[in-house]
């Protein structure tokens, strides 16, 4: 009935619809984020239905239109693609109710101008997923960067304006600067950009030059914030929260590592890169990112900025497993997208429903807060014992597998980074929940009953640390899902 | 019945056009009817008929190019005699697919800027100069058209002059807003003249040593005098003349204060179209007459064009980011651009000029779009310096709309016009792969686009963070300068997506500079 390129279109303009309904009901609050909630519905169902009923192996693209010879704007369905826009799209409904809650707890200003921005975004993000070559993804991720900006700079104060400044600098130089160019010399050398099982390059570039192209595509993908490109990130933080939810812990962050991904599946290819040991320094400096975004963390008391150096540590997991350059390692990866996305959207939510309530941003302020926030807190501890890795959460899978992955590659040094670095996590997330429940309030603090959250802010956490949970158990449904993506391509 | 009448005008443009008693002479009536319309603009003496002339005039314009194009791009080159005086007893005019392009760009501009100029020129430009101005314009617009579709180089230098003593009176005529545009389009007269001198003695030196003015007819006599000092000298004095117009960057001093001061439909008109013949009539003279052999020999293009093309793309593009003047910001953009565009020469590839030719296009619909904006946000609060128009972004959200749209395309954003230019430029410099030098170049060639992104981003947040005027009335600008800068923004974005007239026209172009296709 509705053939995949149709679904795909659909599932870019229901978003932009969202656009247009929050720019025609800009004052009448409720029906605009209503009919908002209902068009991440819809993108939600059609997603669903697209990864229902499309068949991965064909690798058919879905051509838009063509712009130079071998330059099209075009579509391609695969597994890694669709798990990305699953959890985008899922987790946008989540995010948008929590934003609701948040935007009119915090009695924040331009709802609609927000939400649209928003809209935009996410629309961007499922075009990143569903991208069949490179210069659609890097449209797309365009699109992205700067759609996202206003919502950086909501606030429009000095502080936003200078960390939205931050923001657009690094990721579009590193875009333009780093990428553009990789992208131009991939194409002048193998005249593709097409997503290929098995990746174009080989045969077409020698080993030194490959560890170059790499490392243009590993700069310039800013928005995986791998050190040293990493300082927009913590910048952002000046966003509202959702936005720090959604964009810089789901949406914005893992397009950049699943750019970082699908360079290193499909433009260079997973063999090549072993057979070449062009990501071999890439491995390295995705470990030392690891530990010393980890390290810049302990020391951090804003409990956002520390969630930001979380993330750094976090998205270089998934640098790493590219780097390592075995099936295993893609795999853990790909599995950490959808790990982390949950557990650190958690961790964002809970920051925002702490500060809407308190007008806390410090951890140091936080003291006791858990016994007048449980829930809140209860759904933080979720999110973290999942980042950290302990099962039953889903963290641990990823983790796990990224390990076989540098167990593989005879990386034995990597599993030890792995390990420090779930210490690390251990003692910069748990004395959060430590301090918020066992410390005795600041002077100060009114000692009376729990303060007051608006419910749309505490079920949304919720909801998203019972995910974490549920991603335990069905570890292995998504893993099988994603195995095609490895595949040794059919000569 | 405005419709009706300009459907049927339209009609009657195509039927006569593509009649069998008109067709043929249509690369002469391309220059010929503005020619005529000159004189007739100040004839009826009054500035609302002169304004209909001049805008029927590059309507027609338009439509004979644009048939001329399709012509060219199916059939091949037309020659055309005129007065049917065979060449080399007769001037030639020669419309191929290079030069197609280029009339396109101007005619076009031409019709945005006459639609344009309506509403800017009426409040910029005192009354009774409004019908001269007009005619200026079409005299200017002459030249410009008769540079580019002659084939006789003397014919190159008449028409350059027509152009650019029209030009020194259209830029003089800011000073009715601002004295400074008298010094302005003094300092162009100076230089201009000093270029057109030494274009003029090149070309005679070249008729001393070949005895021909014909451009087909140099081509084959210069040949086997490569080496004589006589057509070297005249290379050398053609080139730099040229350059002086094209503003290539030690010789671009006359630019930035003419761009500034002239009135806004003045630098549209200049912005989008005058540098660019420059270039073409650079390209011609080098790869047509000269021929591309003499041409490496010489080895101008990688010691001369390339380091200066490098030059402009980052000292221009620096200095513009500390321009206060937003007007003077894009004309510094502009040599920075053309930087981009002998860069692309520079290649000396199949590619490389196909950069310049499609950079060439697109750079005159981006910041023909951009100066078309700003001057509409100085139609209403009467400056184009920063902290005038800041807090625009509130007050006249169309027009700020517009103008971050085109600068998304002068930055290279993909999806628009821009992109595809940078695409190719880049493309074109690691085509020349085995080498790091290039490598290199094309870094180069990202990175000073990112200060581009800096020089607008100053202009952006000015619109949209900081607080209008208080004290100054300021509404959305009309419609009338609104609606031919939105068509520009439509066409960056649309020529970012459709690139078969661009791309393939510009290809067809470079083959030809390079002596393949005829």
């Amino acid at each position: 009935m509705l053939d995949p390129s149709t679904l795909i279109a659909l599932a870019l303009i229901f978003p932009l619809c969202a656009l247009i309904t929050n720019y025609i009901f800009r004052n009448q609050a409720n029906l605009r984020d209503g009919l908002t909630l209902l068009s991440a519905a819809a993108t939600f169902i059609t997603v669903v239905i697209l990864a229902a009923t499309s068949d991965m192996t064909t690798q058919q693209s879905h051509v838009l239109l063509t712009i130079l010879p071998g330059l099209e704007v075009a579509f391609k369905l695969e597994p890694l693609g669709m798990v990305f826009a699953l959890i985008a799209s899922g987790l946008w409904i989540v995010t948008h109710l929590y934003g609701i809650g948040y935007m009119r707890g915090n009695n924040e200003s331009h709802h609609a101008r927000f939400f649209a921005c928003f809209c935009v975004a996410i629309s961007a993000t499922l075009g990143i997923a569903f991208s069949g070559n490179m210069f659609t993804l890097f449209l797309f991720y365009e699109i992205l960067t700067v759609s996202t900006y206003p919502l950086v700079a909501h606030k429009g104060t000095t502080d936003s304006k200078k960390g939205a400044r931050t923001y657009l600098g690094i990721l579009i130089g590193t875009s333009v600067g780093f990428q553009l160019l990789a992208i131009i010399w991939t194409y002048a050398i193998t005249g593709t950009l097409d997503f290929t099982q098995g990746g174009i390059l080989e045969g077409h570039i020698g080993a030194g030059m490959a560890a170059i192209l790499l490392a243009l595509y590993a700069f310039g993908i800013g928005k995986a914030a791998l050190m040293p490109f990493h300082r927009w990130l913590p910048a952002a933080m000046v966003a509202p929260t959702p936005v720090s939810a959604l964009l810089h812990a789901v949406a914005v962050v893992k397009a950049g590592v699943f750019t970082m991904l699908k360079v290193g599946i499909y433009i260079f290819g997973i063999d090549f890169l072993a057979s070449t040991g062009a990501s071999t320094w890439l491995m390295w400096l995705a470990a030392f990112s690891i530990l010393a975004a980890s390290i810049v963390a302990m020391g951090k008391d804003n409990l956002k900025a520390r969630l930001a150096y979380s993330t750094i540590s976090q998205l270089s997991y998934i640098t790493l497993g590219m780097a390592l350059a075995t099936q295993m390692g893609a795999l853990g990866g790909g599995l950490h997208i959808a790990m982390h996305a949950f557990g650190k959207i958690t961790l964002f939510m809970c920051a925002g429903a702490i500060y809407v309530a308190t007008h806390k941003t410090n951890i140091s302020d936080m003291d006791g807060m858990g016994r007048k926030m449980p829930w809140v807190y209860f759904a933080f501890l979720i999110g973290a014992l999942s980042i950290i890795g302990l099962p039953p959460l889903g963290g641990s899978w990823s983790k796990y597998l990224l390990m076989l992955g540098a167990a593989d590659n005879g990386q034995l040094i990597m599993i030890g980074v792995l390990m420090l670095s779930s210490l690390l996590n251990v003692a910069y997330l748990l004395p959060i929940v430590g301090r918020g429940f066992f410390r005795p309030l600041k002077a100060g603090d009114d000692n009376g009953g729990p303060v007051k959250t608006p419910v749309l802010t505490v079920l949304p956490p919720l909801f998203t640390a019972f995910g974490c949970l549920l991603l335990f158990f069905y570890a292995s449904e998504i893993v099988a899902y994603l195995e095609p993506i490895v595949a040794t391509p059919a000569k | 019945m405005l419709i009706a009448e300009t459907s049927f005008f339209a009609n009657f443009v195509a039927e006569t056009i593509g009649s069998n008693a008109v067709a043929p002479h249509l690369p002469v009536l391309q220059v010929a009817i503005p020619l005529i319309a000159a004189p007739l603009c100040v004839l009826f003496g009054n500035r609302t008929m002169a304004w209909m002339i001049a805008l029927v005039t590059t309507l027609i314009s338009l439509a004979i190019s644009i048939n001329l194009l399709d012509h060219v791009t199916t059939f091949g080159a037309i020659s055309y005699h005129i007065g049917g005086w065979a060449p080399p007893l007769g001037i030639e005019y020669i419309i191929d697919p290079l030069n197609a392009l280029v009339l396109l760009i101007i005619s076009m501009i031409g019709v945005l800027t006459v639609l344009y100029g309506r509403l800017s020129i009426a409040q910029e430009i005192l009354p009774r100069d409004q019908t001269l101005f007009y005619a200026c314009l079409m005299l200017c617009f002459t030249g410009l058209l008769g540079v580019t579709a002659t084939a006789d180089a003397f014919n190159v230098f008449v028409f350059l002059e027509i152009s650019s003593l029209s030009t020194y009176v259209l830029v003089a005529q800011g000073a009715n807003r601002q004295r400074r545009a008298l010094t302005a389009a003094y300092d162009y007269l100076i230089m201009g003249t000093i270029g057109a001198t030494f274009f003029v003695i090149g070309i005679g030196l070249l008729y001393m040593a070949t005895g021909t003015l014909n451009m087909a007819d140099l081509a084959e006599r210069i040949v086997p005098i490569y080496d004589n000092k006589t057509v070297l000298a005249a290379f050398a004095f053609i080139i730099v003349g040229i350059g002086l117009k094209v503003a290539i960057y030690p010789l671009h001093f006359w630019l930035p204060n003419a761009y500034t001061f002239a009135p806004t439909a003045v630098t549209v008109f200049l912005a989008a179209t005058a540098t660019k013949v420059a270039i073409y009539v650079m390209l011609r003279f080098m790869f047509i007459i000269f021929r591309p052999d003499f041409v490496t020999t010489s080895h101008i293009l990688e010691f001369i064009i390339l380091p200066f093309a490098i030059i402009a793309m980052f000292a221009a593009s620096f200095v513009a980011i500390f321009q206060a003047d937003v007007k003077r910001m894009l004309a510094y953009s502009s040599i920075g651009q053309i930087g981009y565009m002998l860069l692309g020469v520079s290649f000396y590839s199949e590619k490389g000029l196909t950069a310049t030719l499609i950079h060439l296009f697109n750079h005159a619909i981006t910041k023909a779009a951009l100066f078309m904006a700003l001057g509409a946000m100085v139609y209403v609060v009467g400056s184009s310096m920063l902290n005038r128009i800041q807090g625009l972004g509130k007050k006249m959200p169309l027009t700020s709309l517009l103008f971050v749209l085109a600068s998304l395309s002068l930055i290279g954003i993909p999806s628009t016009a821009g992109f595809i230019s940078k695409w190719v430029l880049i493309e074109a410099a690691l085509e020349k792969q085995g080498h790091w030098f290039w490598v290199l170049i094309a870094f180069l060639i990202v990175a000073s686009s990112l200060l581009a992104v800096i020089y607008i981003w100053r202009v952006v947040e000015m619109l949209y963070f900081k607080e209008p005027m208080q004290n100054v009335e300021i509404k959305e600008a009309p419609m009338g300068l609104l609606l031919p800068t939105f068509a520009l923004v439509i066409a960056c974005f649309y020529f970012g997506f459709d690139t078969s007239l661009t791309y393939d026209t510009a290809e067809m172009a470079a083959k030809i500079l390079l002596g393949g296709a005829q």
